[in-house]
């Protein structure tokens, strides 16, 4: 048997195609995402190099960041974002990969559609020009971001010029507290080791907490690993991932899936293997989180007050938190749940799954959105919008004065017209609190679904557990 | 891609921590099909008030940094997005060689694909070259790829690692994917390989 492997070792090994001297390897890459924004320029080249896609077949488009969430009858009304759109349907077309266009029923985002369509396997190298591709590791698929000069070298060669990265483990182990949720974990996990924590590491996260969840709670804690500095998380592959794949267009059928269930069985990490850094969480201390600041590992309990400069020793976050407080706006020593809330954002690759949906509407049945307050749920893909309102979900979220949103990226960045006003304080389930992520000025808390609708609500920040659930 | 072998020029002193790539390239500008152009909106939301006019305290907008070539900053510069419009902005605006305690991996591998040239220094370093860059525009600073060394405004020396493959491409120009296409039969045999130990991958 040699020597125990992680299931990082195991992938990455199997993906080598050859090693140079200073470690540097070529490796296969079995499944390849695009969206609309990072691609362009990346089949500008290869045409102007006269190169072809190697494998059409094994590369997924569909686009995401830009497409409007209102109606689309019309088409794009910006320019510039239906340029980008349009030069994805063309360059999709002219290729020959898979396509799903704007008004498809299986259009969404593009870490949303890669699972439900089965193209997302355990044990595969899965990239896309997109950060958050670490989500899809939730399957046990060692899935990272890329930047456009490496999404043109995929097209063009299936392959990609890499150097291994060292293990670390993240282990959470215990029940988690009712209300409390996978989006808790992973900005528990930030909180503790910080944007820089995972920085040249891949994050296995494992425990019982974490085999507790589902594989919508699984594809939320990795889809942050990268918030976390890794470029990919992972989550061994099981009998829950096994049955979530099954059956699904992409993914493989009959005698093929036996055979690739018995294969993935062996992947998951050896016992013994060697993990570079190891950080342990006792699921029984997560209360649910919420970010005050501009960086995703500027997180406390709602229980908690804001920081303050004085909280910390070091000279260079002294700055940065005061910084943060200027922008956001809010004064060190104001409890969490004093903040006042404008605008609530449901969706993104995040939390805008089926399962982020049910879990949102169970707070907003039967209650009222504050009159302060704007709010919307944005499903993440056209299915995860049908199968909503198969179970009646759409009609929970308008009842309580939610809108009811086509599929995208929407708010999460703003490249479309959802956007914050400058000034305006959003609760949001998406993933980056940055300076101006929502739109120029805005100030964003990051929180979970469940958290956003308490907030929404109540107006102000607020313990969903303080919510009586009917 | 442009070659890189030495680099002489200004420093423009950026000192702040984690500078993400929504602060490098504000995403309203991330909606072009093209690489070129986005210099000019390099560090919007920092260099540009609401009217679109120059905030005089921006170290770019200061007429000594106006040219600079290398950037020094804080620690994990580039974190955020992999978007590879963050080094082209860099690029476009004539940054080719940035200088930090750390830099976030998507951001690191991006700029090296780009050729411009990203150096992490222990933070005394950091610190020191930050204090020369702060002198302006009387304080350039010649960056040797070759030799691994930077040379300070004084002729201080200060030596920095590069991994030799990448140190390789960026002097002669290399571009990865013609690198790669070299390497056509083993990509053939792997896939061969492939098709019979794990059917179930292909579509
Ligand atoms: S939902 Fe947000 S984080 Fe996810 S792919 Fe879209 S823009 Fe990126």
């Amino acid at each position: 048997m040699g020597n125990p492997k992680t299931l990082f070792d195991k992938i990455w090994a199997s993906h080598v195609i050859n090693t140079q001297d200073d470690g540097t390897c070529l490796i296969y890459i079995d499944r390849h995402l695009v969206h609309e924004v990072t691609s362009p320029q990346a089949f500008e080249g290869l045409r102007n190099a006269g190169r072809k896609v190697r494998h059409p077949e094994l590369t997924l488009a569909v686009p995401d960041h830009n497409v409007p969430t209102t109606d689309r009858s019309q088409g794009i009304k910006e320019e510039d974002s239906r340029i980008q759109v349009d030069t994805l349907d063309q360059n999709a077309r002219d290729t020959g990969i898979h396509y799903f266009p704007m008004n498809d029923l299986r259009q969404g985002i593009v870490h949303i559609v890669g699972p439900e369509e089965g193209f997302t396997l355990p044990g595969v190298t899965m990239v896309c020009g997109d950060s958050h591709t670490s989500t899809h590791g939730a399957f046990g698929a060692l899935a990272f971001g890329i930047g456009t000069s490496e999404v043109e070298h995929v097209l063009a060669t299936q392959t990609l010029v890499q150097k291994p990265a060292k293990n670390m483990l993240v282990k959470v182990e215990g029940d988690l507290h009712p209300g409390v949720t996978a989006k808790d974990i992973t900005l528990a996990i930030i909180g503790r080791i910080g944007t820089a924590g995972g920085t040249g590491f891949v994050i296995e996260y494992a425990g019982s907490a974490i085999r507790a969840l589902s594989m919508e709670g699984r594809m939320t804690v990795c889809n942050m690993a990268i918030e976390g500095g890794a470029r990919a998380g992972l989550i061994a592959p099981d009998e829950k991932t096994f049955d979530y794949i099954k059956g699904r267009p992409m993914a493989p059928k009959g005698a093929a899936y036996e055979q690739a269930v018995e294969y993935w069985k062996t992947l998951p990490t050896d016992d013994g293997a060697h993990y570079d850094k190891v950080v342990e969480l006792d699921a029984n201390d997560i209360i649910p989180q919420v970010t005050w600041g501009t960086s995703p590992e500027d997180v406390a309990p709602i229980s908690a007050v804001v920081p303050g400069p004085d909280d910390v020793t070091d000279a260079g976050k002294k700055k940065a938190i005061t910084r943060s407080l200027e922008y956001m706006g809010l004064v060190a020593g104001t409890p969490l749940e004093e903040v006042k809330i404008d605008r609530v954002f449901i969706g993104s690759c995040t939390n805008g799954r089926i399962e982020d949906l049910r879990a949102a509407a169970v707070v907003a049945k039967g209650r009222k959105v504050a009159a302060s307050v704007n709010a919307m749920v944005v499903p993440g893909s056209g299915l995860v919008k049908e199968q909503a309102e198969a179970e009646g979900l759409d009609q929970i979220f308008l009842e309580a004065g939610f809108e009811w949103r086509e599929p995208g990226c929407s708010m999460c960045l703003a490249m479309n017209p959802d956007r914050l006003e400058p000034g305006e304080r959003c609760a949001s389930t998406s993933n980056r609190n940055f300076e101006g992520r929502q739109g120029r000025g805005g100030r964003t808390h990051l929180l979970s679904p469940a958290m956003a609708v308490a907030a929404a609500v109540t107006g102000y920040l607020t313990d969903v557990r303080k919510l009586e659930i009917v | 891609m442009d070659k890189f072998d030495t680099l002489t020029g200004v420093a423009a002193p950026l000192p702040m921590l984690n500078v993400d790539t929504d602060m490098i390239i504000p995403k309203q500008f991330l909606k072009t099909i093209k690489r070129s152009g986005l210099g000019k909106n390099l560090f919007d939301e920092m260099r540009f008030d609401d009217n679109g006019d120059e905030i005089p305290g921006f170290v770019l907008n200061q007429p000594a940094y106006r040219n600079a070539k290398i950037l020094v900053t804080g620690a994990n510069f580039g974190c955020g997005s992999s978007r590879e419009h963050a080094p082209w902005s860099l690029l476009d605006f004539g940054i080719r060689c940035i200088i930090a305690p750390s830099f976030a991996d998507i951001f690191y591998n991006n700029c090296f694909k780009n050729g411009i040239l990203p150096i992490a220094l222990p933070q005394e370093d950091v610190d020191k070259l930050m204090l020369d860059a702060e002198r302006g525009a009387n304080a350039t600073v010649t960056i040797d790829l070759e030799k691994q060394e930077i040379t300070g405004p004084d002729g201080g020396c200060i030596k920095f690692d590069v991994e030799p493959f990448r140190k390789h491409c960026m002097l002669n120009g290399l571009d990865d994917i013609g690198l790669t296409l070299q390497q056509g039969d083993a990509i053939n045999g792997f896939e061969a390989e492939r098709a019979l130990s794990q059917p179930w991958l292909s579509l």
